[in-house]
């Protein structure tokens, strides 16, 4: 692990139990995360990229899920095998998280000001009294006004956006090392999305603290992100720099992806009628089977007999850019 | 060449919801959801309806299906005022509006089969009954790229692309004029979303089917959409042809909406703009004047007072703003 690297994932696999047998949710994910940087994980429902952080932050519910093998190397701790009690020490201090839906994540009986301050006392080992002047501080920070008075509000008195800064403002509370965010700005109406991205960005540069961004918008990684993986039932598909992704994506499932979206910034309209866009067809394979070969070859438009039956390796690209897929010119 | 047909013409639309409070529930306030909005639509034409949450985007698509009651205004469905029709006068315009949802799973009865779901209104409306009908379904299946033998199967079995997909078919039954789409597409990853959206131009396109297509999502608005209208708390800021509103967008919302939103193009990172602060106020208490004059870096003295008309500043595009 080279001393940039603050978080090292490799070879992760996380199963689900169902009636339907055993969900591979993540199915052989490894990557990087270097201190202070912004990387991207993207991809559609069921890809993976959700499970992929409730791991990292070890989340995931022992009734039916568990970490089955692979590693989690963060501080000299390998978080897939750390017990509960050393990992509740971590969870909210060096690795933090935010949320798609800030009102599932707060406790609607307590005001803010006392949320934020539970977990500075917790993990700092401060007094009540400078633990709420912490959350005073933070909610300053992230730039709610009137932070003092808003201290003793409930979160039911606080609107959409407020609240995710609340959470941003306890996430960022002790001063992590890795922030985890998944899908935080997805229930945001547009004008606070744009709100809430440049606060976290614009905290990034104050704090230092790096960020693992879950999205399913490519909008939103295309604008944040300094580097992005995009996963495709449970795997890892491709990873590169953001403007090498955007600019010349490999995998036929990330260029499948950027030719459905429609477009704001481009007017594609050509003489009056509106152009079709691009469909990716077929359905995501089911993942209470093992997949044997390509996961995406069977919507795949290049897809070979060998693409059907064997897994393709990750090739390097050069300049950071990966891609698993034999058809991909690299 | 003669004059677009309009299908659904709606004028001075309004629909307060009542606060009830205390003792007797007595009515204590409104929430005016939708305060005074006009618009027509075209036989082959989309119009689409943007805004934030609460806006009042979807309460219009409601009010227009004659789902909830008018307070004030008209709807005109080609031709014939359905505003105060009684529920049973109102039966058969319905054939001629049909809605398509966000979630089509939550509208769809578990215990029967797709077939059955799909072939409901033909029967409801006495179009077919039968072999008949179910030759119709078998055709309404193909037409949304679905295989005939799917009619068997039940909701849970479909994907969420599919089950749209029905939804669909179910409101193409009847052969509409004119279709209410509730965000459709919200739902749905990015590669089933295409596959809709290109359904629903088809269909369009055939059928000369008139759309109101109600999203919060501006790119795919400028995909679907010949018309759109921008909506705040209640109201209609500005209306035009689409390739006007991105190009020269006048209202200072629209500009915010437009200059908020993300592309997936790292290379116009920074040019994004979080031109407005704050949060939308509430419908049950919207500020005095323009309502968007709290969040609106223009804001005047006038602003604060005088509500401002939608005025047309050039043909076809019209804009409720003072300073404009």
């Amino acid at each position: 692990m080279s001393a940039a690297t603050l978080l090292e994932v490799r070879d992760l696999h996380t199963q689900f139990n169902t009636l339907d047998g055993v969900v591979r949710a993540v199915d052989g994910v490894s990557f990087d995360l270097a201190r202070g940087e912004t990387l991207g994980i993207v991809g559609e429902s069921g890809c993976g990229k959700s499970v992929t952080a409730l791991s990292i932050l070890r989340l995931i519910p022992p009734e039916t899920g568990r970490i089955a093998s692979g590693s989690i190397h963060f501080e000299g701790h390998d978080l897939a095998t750390l017990p509960e009690d050393e990992m509740k020490r971590l969870r909210g201090h060096r690795i933090s998280m935010i949320f798609q839906e800030p009102m599932t994540s707060l406790n609607p009986v307590l005001t803010v000001g006392t949320q934020i301050a539970e977990n500075v006392v917790r993990h700092l080992g401060v007094s009540w009294k400078a633990a709420r002047e912490r959350a005073f501080e933070m909610l300053d920070l992230v730039r709610i006004a009137d932070a003092r008075r808003r201290l003793d509000e409930y979160p039911h008195q606080l609107s959409g956006g407020m609240r995710q800064r609340v959470m941003i403002a306890m996430a960022l509370s002790c001063d992590p090392q890795v922030l985890i965010a998944d899908e935080p700005t997805t229930a945001l109406d547009v004008t606070i999305q744009a709100q809430i991205l440049d606060l976290m960005l614009e905290l990034k540069e104050k704090t230092g603290t790096a960020i693992v961004l879950i999205t399913h918008d490519l909008g939103v990684v295309a604008e944040t992100a300094e580097r992005v993986v995009v996963m495709y039932a449970g795997r890892k598909v491709e990873e590169a720099p953001v403007m090498a992704l955007f600019e010349r994506p490999l995998h036929p499932y990330t260029r499948g992806l950027m030719a459905a979206i429609p477009r704001l910034d481009v007017d594609a309209e050509s003489g009056g009628r509106r152009p079709r866009l691009q469909e990716i067809p077929g359905l995501v394979p089911r993942l209470t089977q093992p997949i044997v070969g390509c996961a995406f070859a069977s919507r795949c438009g290049l897809a070979t007999d060998r693409c059907r039956a064997e897994a393709p390796p990750v090739v390097d690209a050069g300049g950071g850019h990966t891609v698993a897929c034999w058809e991909a010119r690299v | 060449m003669s004059a677009p047909k309009t299908v659904l013409e709606v004028s001075g639309l309004v629909k307060h919801f009542p606060i009830r409070g205390g003792l007797l529930q007595r009515q204590v306030g409104a929430v005016r959801a939708v305060d005074g909005v006009g618009f027509s639509i075209a036989r082959g034409e989309t119009l689409g309806l943007v805004g934030e949450s609460g806006c009042g985007k979807s309460t219009i698509g409601k009010t227009v299906l004659k789902l909830i009651e008018p307070t004030a205004g008209k709807i005109v469905l080609g031709g014939q005022d359905i505003t105060t029709l009684k529920p049973g006068a109102m039966w058969p315009h319905r054939k001629r509006i049909q809605t398509i949802f966000q979630d089509p799973y939550s509208s769809m009865n578990p215990r029967l089969p797709a077939g059955t779901i799909v072939g409901e209104p033909l029967e409801n409306f006495g179009i077919a009954q039968g072999r008949e009908r179910d030759e119709r379904v078998a055709q309404l299946f193909q037409r949304v790229g679905l295989r005939p033998d799917a009619m068997r199967k039940y909701a849970h079995e479909f994907s969420g692309g599919q089950r749209q997909r029905l939804g669909i078919a179910k409101a193409l039954s009847v052969s509409p004029d004119v279709i209410v789409a509730d965000e459709p597409v919200s739902a749905l990853d990015v590669s089933v979303q295409a596959q809709v959206l290109n359904l629903l131009i088809d269909l369009q396109e055939e059928l000369g089917l008139a759309y109101l297509f109600i999203s919060h999502d501006l790119a795919v608005m400028r995909h679907i959409s010949h018309r759109i209208a921008v909506m705040y708390l209640g109201r209609i800021v500005e209306i035009t042809d689409k390739r006007t509103l991105f190009s020269t967008p006048l209202h200072p919302y629209t500009e915010a909406l437009l200059s908020a939103a993300t592309a997936p193009d790292p290379k116009r990172r920074g040019k994004r703009k979080a031109i407005v602060q704050g949060d939308v106020p509430s419908p049950a208490k919207p500020p005095p004047g323009c309502h968007f004059h709290t969040r609106c870096p223009y804001a005047t003295a006038e602003c604060k007072v005088v509500s401002p008309a939608l005025r047309e500043v050039a043909p076809g595009h019209h804009v409720a703003c003072h300073l404009r």
